[in-house]
């Protein structure tokens, strides 16, 4: 028999969403940045990278593949999964929104790699390396790990933790391997796609730790030091998993121990995201110069005027301002 | 003895990197009235900028240097941001340097990391003793 329809249930009316009143001013910076940066793949000229694409070695092309379909996955965890479960806790209906952006950047972030797919691959290839993701423990590992988290039962703080690791962690070792290529002039308008994905994935995790910040504002100091205990412990078992899917995909090119460098590097962001400190020791998160330029060209790598090393600094340039035209 | 001027917003990054430092230094509110320099200083800030460069410098910042007097104090600039964004990594530093005339001296990427620390303490020390030597010379 078809139960009644209980009306104690039914949902409440939200609230019209008024941007013009703010509980967090940051909700509406975000909202803007986040929609001033959207993009398409079909912006990246993928079908450049065609001749470079058949230089690689079929086994550098598998990897490559096999990388990419593992990142599609987390993509597709945060799309469809992560981003929806953390508007459910969202304190303001801004918050709500900028949300709803996030999940949609992450299905075009998953869809960019099909664009990929298409120009690059050939679709036998494609779908092996699907089905070996599909497979593969470490990446079904990782990915059970944060489901677990978002969990309806998990606590928002717990949510948050799991999605900043995710978005701020997990993707690094991936990531690596583009910026690899495009360090060596290979190929460098897939890397251009990548670097789009990485400024986003940046903001989303700021966004979320920076919520996470604000909810440890609202609970006991008891349970903050639960938390964090939650998080250093998540980042440890997170780290166990990334470590052996980092030495099974990189063992073979020789890079495992630069791409562990560059995870370590990424884990000590992601706590700064949440507002912890770094866990990592510096000299383990030493990560390849020519890795670091890839991510970002045209930033001065290791700008430093105090020892003398900032040779970008060009004091001729400047132009003499008046005080009534100093809005910038 | 020459100051710190930062601003940081509640995410905390800038907020934690001045803690550490432990040096004295003045916060920029985001919504006090205009804040007044006594003394030249060093600004860090943290770079809000968006995918094609715009909105870098953070608005209480721009507030503070629309005073002339606080803008005639500056001596150099550090600034914070994020590698994963880029070019524009740490931007606002650089488009302060140009605007204001001075070094930008140093970028560190969110709350900073301990080598930054050691190397904003040390480079700091030399930075404001260079400074007054010069200012003596002038006098001479």
């Amino acid at each position: 028999m078809e139960p009644m329809k209980d009306l104690t249930h039914t949902r409440a009316v939200p609230k019209a969403i008024n941007w013009n009143r703010l509980q967090d001013d940051k909700d509406l910076e975000i909202w803007n940045r986040l929609t001033v940066n959207f993009w398409l793949p079909e912006k990246v000229p993928l079908s450049n990278d065609i001749q470079s694409w058949s230089q690689l070695t079929p086994e550098e092309q598998t990897l490559t593949i096999r990388v990419f379909t593992g990142l599609t996955l987390l993509d597709t965890i945060q799309n469809a999964v992560g981003a929806p479960t953390l508007m459910q806790d969202a304190i303001t209906p801004h918050e709500e929104a900028v949300l709803s952006n996030i999940a949609f950047m992450e299905a075009v972030h998953a869809r960019s790699y099909s664009s990929v797919f298409s120009t690059l691959c050939q679709t036998t290839e494609v779908d092996e390396a699907f089905r070996w993701s599909a497979e593969n423990e470490h990446l079904q590992a990782k990915s059970r790990l944060i489901l677990g988290e978002y969990d309806a039962t998990s606590s928002p703080l717990r949510k948050k933790v799991a999605s900043v690791f995710l978005e701020s962690f997990l993707f690094y070792s991936g990531f690596y391997l583009p910026m690899h290529w495009s360090s060596r002039a290979r190929l460098t308008n897939t890397a251009d796609l990548i670097r789009l994905i990485i400024r986003d994935e940046a903001i989303h995790g700021y966004y979320i730790g920076y919520k996470f910040q604000r909810g440890m504002e609202r609970v006991s100091e008891a349970e903050r030091q639960e938390i964090k205990d939650f998080a250093f412990g998540l980042l440890f078992d997170l780290y166990d998993i990334e470590a052996r899917y980092t030495e099974q995909l990189y063992d073979g090119l020789g890079l495992t121990e630069d791409v562990k460098n560059f995870l370590h590097y990424n884990a000590n962001k992601a706590l700064q995201n949440l507002g912890f400190e770094a866990l990592f020791p510096e000299e383990t998160c030493r990560v390849n110069p020519a890795i670091m330029a890839a991510l970002s060209p045209g930033s001065d790598e290791n700008h430093d005027f105090f020892s003398g090393s900032g040779s970008s600094y060009v004091i001729g340039k400047a132009v003499a301002t008046q005080d009534e035209d100093w809005d910038f | 003895m020459a100051g710190l001027v930062y601003y940081s917003s509640r995410s905390g990054n800038t907020a934690r990197l001045m803690e550490r430092l432990g040096l004295s230094s003045l916060r920029l509110g985001s919504g006090d009235p205009t804040v007044e320099a006594s003394a030249p200083f060093v600004l860090v800030t943290p770079t809000f900028a968006d995918g094609e460069g715009r909105g870098a410098v953070p608005k209480p910042v721009i507030r503070f240097l629309n005073n002339a007097r606080n803008r005639g104090l500056i001596r150099g600039v550090i600034a914070g941001g994020n590698r994963n964004f880029g070019a524009t990594f740490a931007l606002a530093g650089q488009v302060i340097a140009t605007k204001c005339n001075v070094p930008l001296l140093y970028k560190f990427e969110l709350a900073g990391t301990e080598t930054d620390i050691i190397r904003i303490r040390t480079g700091l020390a030399r930075f404001w003793a260079a400074q007054e030597s010069q200012t003596c010379l002038t006098q001479a």
